[in-house]
Parts: structure tokens; sequence; C-alpha cells
């Protein structure tokens, strides 16, 4: 199996290497080739792999292939842990990059005109991508895989710098450059974090293996150490490895950099928002529940912020106009859910969501890049309007994706967002009340953004100019076929998997949960089959103030919407103050600009003014060199080549030492 | 009787004088060259009164090659003299300040 799983790592990076380093002269199309067949190949082994664990019970593969480093007793390895969790993520990254690679062929193709006229980094962008998006996804298979923290480190990292070439990559654009430094500043904040944790690790478990410290890990359960005047051990490193999840993963307040990031091609959108980047953060916690299970007060902290994520950062969603951020915001929402379902202890919801969320959000995003092609990239949902009738196929898979995010009854996104929901509903650690009530009204608010955007893209008079609607039409099958195979997953894939993973306990020992942590065992104990999960659903709240909201959409954007074209905008006027904080979302990039930037600039000039230019420059070195130039111009007034003089120095020298010999 | 003290006290007063001589004065280079002469001289004197004294004549030995070598230094350091004038047209102490980087 060692060989199967190390050709699914490098398969992704050679296509990635050939397509990066030959690019020019292997062409487009062997750029394209090279990078999906790559890609194509990690998937179809992955999707073996997963079928041999789910029909034959292959057991979990943990083995070390390489050992880089020792150092005090510290093993620095490249390992794999292939176990049920690992699996299904393998297989989920892998198929979303499959979709985005193929789908990537027709969105790039008009890669020049992006491009200033002649300008040398447009040259061969289109190999660059694929080579960047291929790298991507080996990235994130060394992240999901490894069986280290070390490993684990490298790929998070490695995931975030290809984040930063990929969010940047039309660096011509100021703005695309200034979201891929903020992607990356942001994302270290959360590194750092997390590499305290690493370390923290490091010093008390003295092992990177993480079979080594999970098996330790309950020893420590009430270990007291002394920073901040004693805290749990435990609950230290969650919370420090949480804050690289939040990171990573955008939570509230690391979560600024994910709707920058739309600056980016749409296919790399889908596949940061979809499979890769951010679920590291979840998958993260998730690998790490045997850690997290020891400390309720992490387990509190990972959900209050999941929950606080998933309801204020959906409300932002209903005041976006650009169709690539109001699925951002949907984005970071679904986000907050997945983390919540975490400290909830429900970390197979987790997972699930994380699942489904990657195939509708894959489609929903791909959905919006067609969209944009169509439109010849104005991305101002004002600007649309009525486009089913051109575009039938994005139109129907789009309406699928909405679907499943809003948790209709049947599709994916219902199975996992529901348990999710009654999983916090069990929940009874601290702030689990106030997290299932914003989790819950965040259905009513997903249901409304998600629709409003339906309704005024798809739905409606057209309302682009002339031009644009002349040239309307399908966009090319490389497009629409992704878009139909993330369909199929969007509508079925809850149905599905929901038994296994939630119920079965599919995930055997991969996942730990402490049992009066186990806020799923009320639904596996309930289970009837898919059939009595929909009715009982459909009982809840959560499905009606979803469908409330779904009513809500229908009736002011695309009922009154007929009427009044103009409703959207004097219903966010209407909204007065309210509509500003959430067009300012809450003021956190104020915040950050006034408060981070500008005072890290303003300590950087201090830093500057007096550290460099006086201490450093003035007194040390050009200090040194004014003083061996003024003894030196003492010292020529010594030498003055007259012979009595040296003579005399050479008698008060001689009597000098003299003295001394004889005195004492 | 004349006592050992009074050799070393004429010794050092030569030798005071001849060191006085080489940084008083300022005008001629034959002046520096007998200040030297003067110092080995007291040398000389202090070496015959302890040679004297301790009856060992090992010291008025030394005195024959010092003044040997005296007269070896005086002839070159003439010679030298003779040279500088040529080159400087001066042997005024005062105008010789090239000792000097």
């Amino acid at each position: 199996m060692e060989n199967i799983y190390l050709t699914i790592v490098l398969a992704p990076l050679l296509g990635a290497i050939v397509a990066g380093f030959w690019g020019a002269k292997i062409g487009r199309a062997g750029a394209h080739w090279v990078t999906s067949s790559g890609v194509g190949i990690a998937c179809a082994l992955s999707l073996w792999v997963l079928s041999r664990f789910i029909w034959h019970d292959l057991p979990a593969f943990n083995d070390t292939i390489y050992i880089w480093m020792v150092a005090d007793g510290i093993q620095f390895e490249i390992g794999f842990l292939v176990d049920r969790l690992t699996v299904l993520m393998m297989a989920t990254v892998t198929f979303v990059s499959l979709m985005v690679h193929i789908y990537t062929i027709g969105y790039m193709a008009d890669d020049e005109h992006n491009w200033p006229h002649g300008s040398l980094a447009g040259k061969n962008s289109y190999q660059r991508f694929f080579s960047y998006i291929s790298l991507f996804t080996f990235s994130m298979l060394m992240l999901v895989m490894s069986n280290n923290f070390i490993q684990l480190f490298f790929g998070w990292e490695a995931v975030g710098l290809v984040s930063y070439l990929l969010i940047g990559f039309w660096a011509t654009r100021e703005s695309a450059v200034f979201a891929n430094l903020k992607a990356f500043l942001v994302n270290r904040v959360g590194d750092f974090g997390f590499i305290l944790g690493i370390a923290a690790i490091g010093m008390y478990f003295n092992s990177m293996d993480y079979a080594e410290v999970f098996a330790k890990a309950p020893e420590f359960a009430n270990t007291e150490i002394a920073v901040f005047g004693g805290v749990s051990l435990m609950t230290l490193i969650c919370i420090l490895l949480f804050i690289g999840a939040m990171g990573k993963s955008a939570q509230v307040p690391l979560h600024v950099w994910l709707p920058d990031s739309m600056e980016g091609p749409t296919p790399i959108s889908a596949l940061i928002h979809a499979a890769t980047m951010v679920t590291a953060g979840i998958f993260m916690v998730a690998r790490m529940s045997p850690l997290y299970e020891l400390s309720t007060t992490a387990l509190s902290f990972v959900l209050l912020i999941g929950a606080i994520t998933a309801f204020f950062m959906g409300l932002i969603g209903l005041v976006q106009n650009d169709i690539k951020r109001v699925v951002a915001y949907s984005t970071l929402s679904q986000l907050g859910y997945m983390v919540a379902a975490l400290g909830a202890s429900a970390y197979a919801a987790g997972i699930f969501h994380l699942m489904t969320h990657a195939f509708f959000k894959a489609l929903l995003f791909l959905a919006a890049g067609s969209v944009i092609i169509a439109m010849h990239h104005d991305q101002d949902i004002r600007n649309m309007g009525g486009l089913r009738r051109y575009m039938p196929i994005t139109w129907i898979t789009a309406l699928v994706g909405s679907l499943a995010l809003i948790a209709f009854p049947g599709f994916s996104g219902f199975f996992s967002k529901d348990a999710i929901i009654e999983a916090v509903g069990h929940a009874d650690v601290f702030g689990a009340g106030f997290a299932w009530l914003l989790l819950t009204i965040g259905a009513f608010i997903t249901a409304l953004y998600s629709f409003r955007m339906y309704f005024l893209v798809f739905h409606g008079k057209p309302r682009m100019d002339e031009h644009t609607q002349h040239h309307l039409h399908e966009t090319p099958w490389v497009v629409t076929v992704p878009l139909l195979a993330l369909a199929i997953p969007s509508i079925f894939i809850g149905w599905y998997a929901v038994e296994p993973l939630l119920v079965n306990n599919w995930f055997g020992n991969a996942i730990v949960v402490a049992h009066e942590h186990d806020t799923l065992h009320h639904l596996a104990n309930h289970w009837h089959g898919q059939v009595a999960f929909i009715q009982h659903g459909m009982h809840g709240l959560p499905f009606w103030l979803a469908m409330s909201g779904l009513i809500l959409a229908t009736i002011i954007w695309w009922g009154w919407h007929k009427v009044n074209p103009a409703i959207d905008g004097q219903l966010q006027q209407k909204a007065g103050p309210l509509a500003r904080v959430l067009d300012n979302k809450y003021g956190f990039d104020d915040f950050n600009q006034r408060v981070f930037a500008a005072g890290g600039r303003r300590i950087g000039q201090v830093f500057w003014n007096t550290g460099d230019q006086k201490i450093i420059d003035d007194t040390i070195v050009n200090g040194s060199a004014r003083a061996v130039s003024w003894t030196a111009e003492w010292m020529r007034w010594l030498q003055s080549g007259l012979l009595y003089h040296y003579a005399i120095a050479m008698i008060v020298g001689l009597v000098g030492l003299l003295t001394v010999y004889v005195a004492f | 009787m004349i006592a050992l003290s009074d050799y070393l006290l004429l010794g050092a007063l030569l030798f005071a004088i001849a060191v006085a001589g080489i940084f008083l004065n300022r005008k001629n280079v034959i002046i520096l060259l007998m200040c030297i002469e003067i110092m080995l001289l007291a040398v000389n004197t202090n070496f015959i009164a302890f040679a004297h004294y301790f009856n060992n004549l090992s010291g008025q030995i030394f005195v024959f090659f010092i003044l040997t070598v005296a007269a070896a230094e005086a002839a070159i350091g003439l010679a030298i003299l003779v040279v500088l004038f040529r080159n400087r047209h001066t042997i005024n102490v005062d105008d010789l300040d090239m000792l000097k980087g």
C-alpha cells in the first residue's frame, strides 16, 4: 500500500513540476494534460483506496517513509497515516481538485486578456496556473496524509504558500496583490499559534508522532503549567492549535482574508473554499480529537467561535453584491457550522459537513465562475438577472448547489447541517445553548442570502447591457461537465453517507470522543433510516427557519423584484445603520487597517528612526568611523617627525617604566 | 678617598646632560652626535668605577669594546651627516622633520 499512497501524493507534485518548469516547452495542452492526469491518478487511486476501506475493511496504514532528522530523541519524518478519516479527505480533495482542473481548462482559456499587453508575467500564465493548482493538491494531500506534526506543519505552510501565489495570480492587479498579502499575513497570525501548539507538544510529549502523542495524552489530562497564572496544558495546546485552524479555516477574527481571496481566478476560489485550504483547520481539529476531548474549555472555545462565525458572517452575505463574495461569506458561515460541530465533539458530523460542503460549495463557485465567463468578467449581481434562459445547465446546477447549501430536505447539506445543529443542541459544554441559537437562526440567514443571489442572477429581467446580453450563451463542456459531476454528489452523497458516518461509527478509532461528550449518540439511538431522519428534520425549528428564509427570499427577490427592480437597494437603505454595519463587515477590516497595519507601520517607523537610523547607523556604524578618524587626527599631531619629540617620549617612557619597576 | 657613589653621580650627571642636550638642542645634528658620545662615556665611567670597586676586569674590557663601537658609530654618523647635508643643504635639527608617516 505504501507505493500507492506515495503515488497518490507524488502524482500531482510531478504534474506541478513538469507544468511549472517546462511549461513553455510542453505548451498549454501539455500542461493541462500532465497536471490533470496527475490529479486524475491521485483521484482514481484515492477512490480505489476508499472502496477498499468501505468493502474490504482495509486496516489503517501508519508508517514512516523517510526520517530526515533526529534531534534530541524527536524524529522528524515523512510518514503516512491513512485511516478512514484520511481516506475520506483524500477522496474529497482529489475529486474536487480534479473537477477544478477540468473546469480551469475552460475558465483560463482566454487568460491572456487578463494581463496588460506585453506583460512578462502573463507569458505562459496558463501553464503556471495549472502548476499551482496541482501543487495545491499535493500540499493538501501531504497535510491530510501526515502521521506527524512536522509534516502536518509542512502541508499547512505549503497550502498557505500556494494560496498566496494563487490569490495574487493576476499579479499586475493591485487589489490582487493586496489580497494575497493579506491572506498570507493573517495566516501567519494563525500559524504563530499553531507552531506554538506544536512546540508545546514537542516539549511535553517529546515526540512528533500522532500515535505516540495521542497515546500519551491522557497522562497529561490534569497537568497544569505556569503561564497566564496556571492553565491546563491540554487546554493551552488545543487552543493554540485551534488558533492555527482559525487562520486556515477563516474563523472570526482571523476570517478577514477569505472574502478578499476572491481576487484570485474563480477555479482557485472553488479549490480554496471547498476542498483544500479552509478545510485544513477542520480536518486538523478532527484529527486531534484525542487531545481536544481532554479539554472542555477548548471545546467550548471552539464551539463559540464556530457559532459566532456561522451566524455573523452569514449576515454579511445579505448585503454583498459581488457574486463571488456572496458565496465566500456563505463559505465562512458554513465553516462556522463545521467548527461548531467540532466544538460539540460531533467530529464525524463536522467532517461529514466538510465533505458535503466541498461538493456543493465547489459547485456553487464553479457555477458562479460559469456566470462570470458568460458575463465577460462582470461579477456584480445587480447587472445580471434572467440568466436561466441563456445558461440552463449552470442554472440547474446552481439551483442544486443552493438547495444543498440551505439544507433543503433530501439534499446532501440537509443531512450534515441538521446533524450538526442537533449535536450542538445536545452538547453541554459552556455556551452550547447560545451556539445552538446562533446556528439555528443561521439556517434562516443561509436560505435568505443564497436565494437572494440565486433569484437576482437567474431570474427576473436581464439587467446587463445590450452587448453582453447579445453574447450570452452556455459555457463550453469543460465548464459544464465538472458542474454536472459535482451536482450529483451534492444531491446524493448525504443520503448515502449519513448512515455509515454518523450512525455506524465509520471512523472507528480515527476519531476519539469521550463518553460524556458524545453528542451524536442521540442521533444514532433514534436512527430509523434516512426517510425517518428527513421527516424528523421537517418537524424541527431549523427546517422551518430555512423554509421561511427561502419563501421570504422568493417573495422579495422574485415576486417583489418583478414589480420593483430597485427593491434590493431600497431594502438596504431602509435597513440603514444595520446595513452599514454589515457593509463594513463589522469593521474588522477597518480595525485591522487602523490598529494592526497602521500600528505596525508606526512601530516600524519608530524602530527605523531610533533603532536603525539613530542607534545602528549613526552611533554604531558612523560613530565608530568618526571615533577612528578623531583618534587618528590626534595621533597625527603626536607624530611630528621631529627627533627631539621622539627622544623625549622615549625618555619619559623609560623613566615611567623604571619608576614602575623600582617602586612596585 | 673618592667613593663609588661619586663616580656614579658623575656618570648620572654626564648622562643627564647628554639627554638634555638631545632634546634641548634644536640647531645642529653634530651636537646630537656629541651628546650620544657623552652618554656612552657616562656609561663607560660607571663600568670602570664598578670594575675597580668589585675588582673585576670584565668591566674595563667592556669599555674597550664600547669605545671601539663608539668610534665606528661616530664615523658612520658623520658620513650620514655629510650625505644628509649634501641632499638637504642643512643640518638644522628643526628642519629635519621627515621621520613620520
